[in-house]
Parts: structure tokens; sequence; C-alpha cells
């Protein structure tokens, strides 16, 4: 049976803090921190974008795998989920399987699925690793999103990746079910050439994050028969630090058992990388014989729901792995920015060269 | 103006990977790739080698006036890097604060942004270091 064989997670060395945008704005930081539940965000640097994350935290992932099983994985799909790919025509992912010596026989393309694109990509993964076709792939979550100046998603929009190595061969994980729930729901978009996503205000919460979230979470644990005791760790899509609380607290889920995979409040929503950040400091935290619910959603909209077990293998990775393949050691690792440097960074300055 | 894309391509083993070359003769390492070993001349065996992307700072400058397509990156640091498998190469390092660097500081390789050719041309990826604490 496919599994997660390794995995990694990556996030910018900078960071602004929800207070300085709200002094450019006029608005009052502590209503926006309290209302969000975050109180900074990732930034990305000048030189990095959607490709270069996906290829530091799936090479954390190979590293990660190569030191506790003392040898390398070569993997032959590599998919990246992204809404900030760096071209509109050129893949990502060739880029990333370029870097990370698997070019060429390797199945690789870019998924678009605003912030669930990644966990889309773990699935096909595991359904191809799942079928024979394929010894290993590597499935990745990452974003460099933009948020409109003086928007609300300012505030929250990060940059961050996720990559998780699956396979057969010395699983620390088993993806043991996984459910998708998707509909037509127009909650958040970005048109083609726009530079900037729209979204639908109070909309994106009820009939979008709140159905769809809800919704894959109750039916896989309903074709599963199992309920909430059942699990060690709940992880959900974090566009901010508040709708991840609300949906547990509608599920019925301790908050402690949330806590973890909550990482949005430090480095911003990660988009396509969220949830799989999330369950990559849940990740972190294993000993073994754990049991994981994550449920990522992305606007448009729909829900990726999975049910992971963590096995013994997981402490071959605990003993072997280097303080940088921690997701904490990136949590930690911060310079704050100005708004100035930070319009700088994300190149929103008005005849400024890309 | 386009730059040579035939180039930039040739070039990505050597940018995106450090893949350099090791003479199985005398087990010398270069980089970048060289096609004759010169110490070994015809009895050179010349093959593909991955650097693993360690190594230490050999020396350093803080560049503040950049040249063309990098002054947004401005000031940064741009390193002769000494890799642990022998050879030196120029490369940036990133991420970094004025007391994080000084000679002998152990480094690793980054993927990051080389440059971009215009609004509307090819994005150059290549490896940059960071500082290795």
């Amino acid at each position: 049976m496919a599994g997660i064989c390794s995995y990694g997670a990556y996030v910018p060395k900078y960071r602004i803090k929800v207070d300085e945008i709200a002094n450019v704005w006029g608005e009052e930081g502590e209503r926006i921190k309290n209302g969000l539940g975050l109180i900074e965000k990732s930034v990305p640097g000048i030189d990095e974008d959607t490709a270069t994350m996906s290829v530091e935290s799936s090479r954390i992932a190979l590293e990660r795998y190569e030191l506790a099983f003392n040898k390398s994985a070569i993997a032959n799909a590599v998919f990246v989920g992204s809404e900030s790919h760096p071209y509109a025509v050129k893949p990502t992912a060739t880029i990333v399987q370029e870097a990370l010596g698997f070019s060429p026989n390797v199945y690789s393309a870019d998924l678009e699925f605003a912030c669930k694109a990644g966990t889309t990509a773990m699935i096909i993964i595991n359904s191809m690793v799942d079928s024979g076709k394929i010894d290993f792939g590597i499935a990745i979550g990452s974003d460099t999103s933009q948020g409109r100046p003086m928007d609300a998603l300012e505030y929250s929009a990060g940059a961050g990746s996720a990559s998780f190595l699956i396979g057969k061969e010395n699983t620390i994980a088993t993806i043991v079910d996984h459910y998708s729930f998707s509909t037509d729901t127009p909650d958040f978009w970005r048109r083609q050439h726009a530079e900037f996503p729209s979204h639908g205000g109070r909309f994106t919460g009820q009939p979008a994050y709140f159905r769809h979230v809800i919704s894959a979470t109750k039916k896989l644990l309903e074709r599963t028969k199992t309920t909430v005791n059942d699990y060690d760790y709940f992880v959900f899509h974090q566009p901010n630090g508040k709708f991840p609380q609300l949906a547990a607290k509608q599920l019925g889920i301790p908050k402690e058992k949330i806590d973890l995979g909550l990482v949005t409040p430090y480095i911003g929503n990660t988009y396509s990388g969220a949830s799989m950040v999330g369950l990559a400091n849940v990740l972190d935290n294993c000993k073994g014989n754990e049991r994981i619910f994550v449920c990522s959603f992305g606007s448009g909209a729909g829900s990726d729901a999975f049910i992971i077990e963590v096995n013994a293998n997981i402490r071959k990775i605990r003993q072997t792995e280097k303080e940088y393949h921690r997701l904490e050691y990136y949590i930690k690792r911060k310079k704050y920015l100005s708004y100035g440097m930070y319009a700088k960074h994300r190149g929103k300055l008005k005849g400024l060269e890309d | 103006m386009k730059k040579n894309l035939a180039l930039v391509w040739r070039r990505i083993p050597q940018r995106y990977r450090l893949i350099g070359s090791l003479c199985e003769s005398c087990n010398e390492k270069f980089f970048p790739k060289r096609h004759f070993c010169p110490k070994c001349r015809r009895k050179g065996k010349i093959k593909d080698f991955q650097f693993s992307g360690k190594g230490s700072v050999y020396s350093y400058t803080k560049v503040s006036v950049a040249p063309e397509g990098y002054e947004s990156m401005a000031p940064y640091y741009l390193a002769i890097v000494k890799l642990d498998e022998g050879p030196l190469l120029l490369a940036q390092i990133v991420d970094c604060e004025d007391d994080e660097i000084h000679i002998g500081a152990k480094v690793r390789k980054a993927f990051r942004i080389m440059n971009k050719d215009g609004k509307e041309g090819v994005i150059n990826y290549g490896f940059k270091f960071i500082i290795d604490n």
C-alpha cells in the first residue's frame, strides 16, 4: 500500500507584521489580528518564487529519506500544486524535477485548484504508486500568493511550500483513505492576466470554506465508521487562524488536536501549501502510531480529506533529520520587513521591472 | 533582447544541481564542468560529478552597486565558496546578515532565481548559498 515515505516544508525568512500593514492603511492592528487570528505573515525573498520554494521543500524531503533509510529515492512523478506558478505557460514541475535530478523519466505537471492543488497532487501520486505505475512520486503544494494592497487578504497572503515523497518502500505513514468534495462555488478567483485575486468577502466563509471542509470531513468519518476520538490530530486548510478553529468547533474537535497543525498565525496563509505545511508540522512531532485527519480546501471550491496513519518508521526520520529539515527552524528564522521593503519584495511598486 | 536560450539550457545541470566533473584517473574534481583533465591530459578519464552543495566561505564582498539585472537585490553578498569536495566557485550568499558572514563560515546550496530576461522572457534559476548554522 502506498504511503508517505518522507516530507519537507519550507518557509522564506522574511516576515511582515499585521501591525505594519495596518499602519499604512490607517486600520487598527489589534482588531485585524483578533479578527484573522494571525500576527504576521511570511514574505518570499526577492529571488524566491513557487519553483524555488518547491525545490527547497523537496530537497528536505529527499535528504530526510536518504539519511533515514540510507538510500536515495528516485521519483518518477512530480506534480506541483500552486496558484502562483511563475509562468502562465511553461511548467514549474519540469524546473523542479530538473533541480532534483529526476529528468527525464518523469510524469510531471502543474496543478491548479486554488489552495487544494497540492493535496490533489498527493491523491494522484498515491494512486499512481498504488497502481504500480511508479515507485516514488513527489507531491508539492507551494505558493507565493499576492494580496491586493488594502484588501483583507494582504494581511494573510504568505509564502511557503511542502513536499511529500510518496511510495511503497519505507513508508512512515499510510494514506488509509481519502475523499473529495467539490462544487462550483465562486468564492475566490483570479482571472487570466489579473495581478491580484478577487473574493466574495463573507461569502468565502459559510457556503465555501465551511461547507466543503465540514462536508468532506463528515463524509470521510462516516465512510470509515470513525469519530473525532479516533484521531490524535486534525489539520485543516488555514486561510487565517480563525477558520480552522471554527470548523473544529463545529465538528466537536478539541482545541489541542488542531493546535500543532495550525501554523498560519505565524507564517500566514501559504495557499496550496497551507494544509500540507500544517501536516508537516504535525509529522515533525510524531513518534509513531498516531492517526492524523487532514482536510484541505481550495476555492472554487473543493476539499480533499485524508486519513493518515503514522507508523514506527518515523522514528528513523526523527533520529537522523537535521535541524533545518524541521518546520520549526523556518518558523523561528525570521527577518521583519517594513511595508516599503515588503512592496519591493512583492513587486508591488509601479514602474519597477518585475 | 532574448538571451541565448541554448546557452542557458546547456548550463541547467551545472546551475540547478552543481554538476561538475571528476577525473577518475587522478580523482581531481572540477567546477564548472571540464571535458579534459589538465593534469592527466589524454590519460584522464572525465565523468560527471554532482557536488554536495556544502562548503565554506573562502572570501567575500558586499555588493552595493549591482550590475544590470541584479539592482533590486543590492546590497548583497558575493563570495568565493570553497566546496567541501575542493573546487572554488563564485556565488551569491542569500538570507544573510552582516554578522553571520565571515571567512570560513559554513554554507549550503540554495535554489534561487538568478535573473529574469525582462518582463516576458525566461526566468533563469540556479544555485546560491545560505549560511549553514
